[in-house]
């Protein structure tokens, strides 16, 4: 017997995204997707943001890891509340690991929901975690042509990242490029050069956050 | 291997519609722009069907291109060669901020099964 189906392989993940994002606008939670290779910066980009953030925002995260929940006592250690998923091996988070973690929070009492992605440049890419946007992290140690070689994440994220900046005079990365192939990939990108070591660079994305969170919560008043 | 997983519940939910049980192939197509490895899913699928009633079962993939609308005028084209996203316009050479009309797609597109 022949049956021809025409499903789409990631369709279970894709509606739970769906539904997650329904739930997330309902409380004017707004979610995102942060990824990148490992040792980019992801954690301390969000320990420091946590950190400054946090007489202005109700901040939570969920860390994605193959071990350890040592990501999450870091980011909880500034106050914020965090799960730790271990993926035991798997490559990236999807909807169901997110919609278990994010039990432990009351939605109805957070601001800002961060999802620390696995790091990893390719699998996370492809998984929807009912994100509002995806925030793609580079850093300034890695090669400068990391978005001509892993064009979907810069091409489906809002805003890219490019950390470590402080380190720009010991190491060969060149930002035009990076800006340049990054842009290319996406005309709509906003792309942030800071350091979460020094702090230079931080207030611009701090902005963004803001600007992001009232556009969320004027889209969840317009509905309500 | 989450993929093989999705498919094979997708394979279990159309066989058990269609009251079939001997799954013989499955045809799945996937875009250019999929971030999939065809040889690491037909592993997987080969590792999760073995020792299970699925066993024997193939595989078979089969790539779509990828479908950009141009940065510059709009024009909708296939790129060719490996450049993909970067491509240049057939008709006004622009290289910069093509949309993907198709090319991340990954659906199952045929079972075979008695």
């Amino acid at each position: 017997m022949d049956i021809p189906v025409i499903r789409n392989v990631l369709e279970a993940n894709d509606k739970m995204a769906d539904q997650l994002r329904k739930l997330f606008a309902r409380h004017g939670v707004l979610v995102l997707n942060l990824i990148s290779s490992p040792g980019a910066g992801k954690t301390s980009v969000l320990e420091r943001t946590l950190t400054d953030l946090r007489d202005e925002f109700r901040m939570a995260v969920v860390e994605g890891d193959l071990q350890t929940d040592n990501d999450a006592r870091r980011v909880a250690a500034t106050g914020a509340r965090a799960v730790q998923i271990n993926t035991d091996g798997g490559c990236h988070l999807d909807s169901n690991m997110v919609l278990d973690a994010i039990s432990n929070f009351d939605l109805a009492d957070l601001d800002i929901l961060f999802i620390e992605n696995v790091g990893n440049l390719v699998c996370p890419v492809e998984f929807d975690c009912g994100e509002d946007h995806k925030v793609a992290l580079l850093s300034v140690t890695e090669g400068d042509d990391k978005p001509e070689k892993y064009p979907l994440l810069f091409n489906l994220s809002s805003v890219m990242l490019l950390n470590k900046v402080d380190l720009l005079p010991y190491v060969d990365f060149d930002v035009e490029r990076a800006r340049r192939f990054s842009t290319r990939l996406n005309q709509n990108l906003t792309i942030y050069e800071l350091s979460c070591r020094s702090g230079e660079g931080l207030t611009p994305w701090y902005d963004w956050l803001r600007e992001a969170l009232k556009a969320k919560r004027a889209a969840a008043e317009a509905k309500a | 291997m989450s993929v093989a997983t999705s498919l094979l519940d997708i394979v279990r939910e159309e066989l058990g519609k269609h009251e079939v049980e001997k799954l013989l192939l499955v045809r799945v197509r996937y875009g250019a722009l999929a971030n999939l490895v065809p040889e690491a899913l037909e592993f997987a699928f080969e590792v999760l069907t073995t020792g299970t009633d699925f066993e024997g079962a193939r595989i078979e993939l089969v790539q779509n291109p990828v479908r950009l609308a141009c940065g510059g005028c709009g024009r909708e084209f296939e790129p060719e060669g490996r450049e993909l996203l970067f491509s240049p316009c057939p008709a006004c050479g622009e290289e910069v901020g093509h949309t993907v009309l198709s090319g991340r797609d990954l659906y199952v597109e045929h079972i075979e099964a008695e």
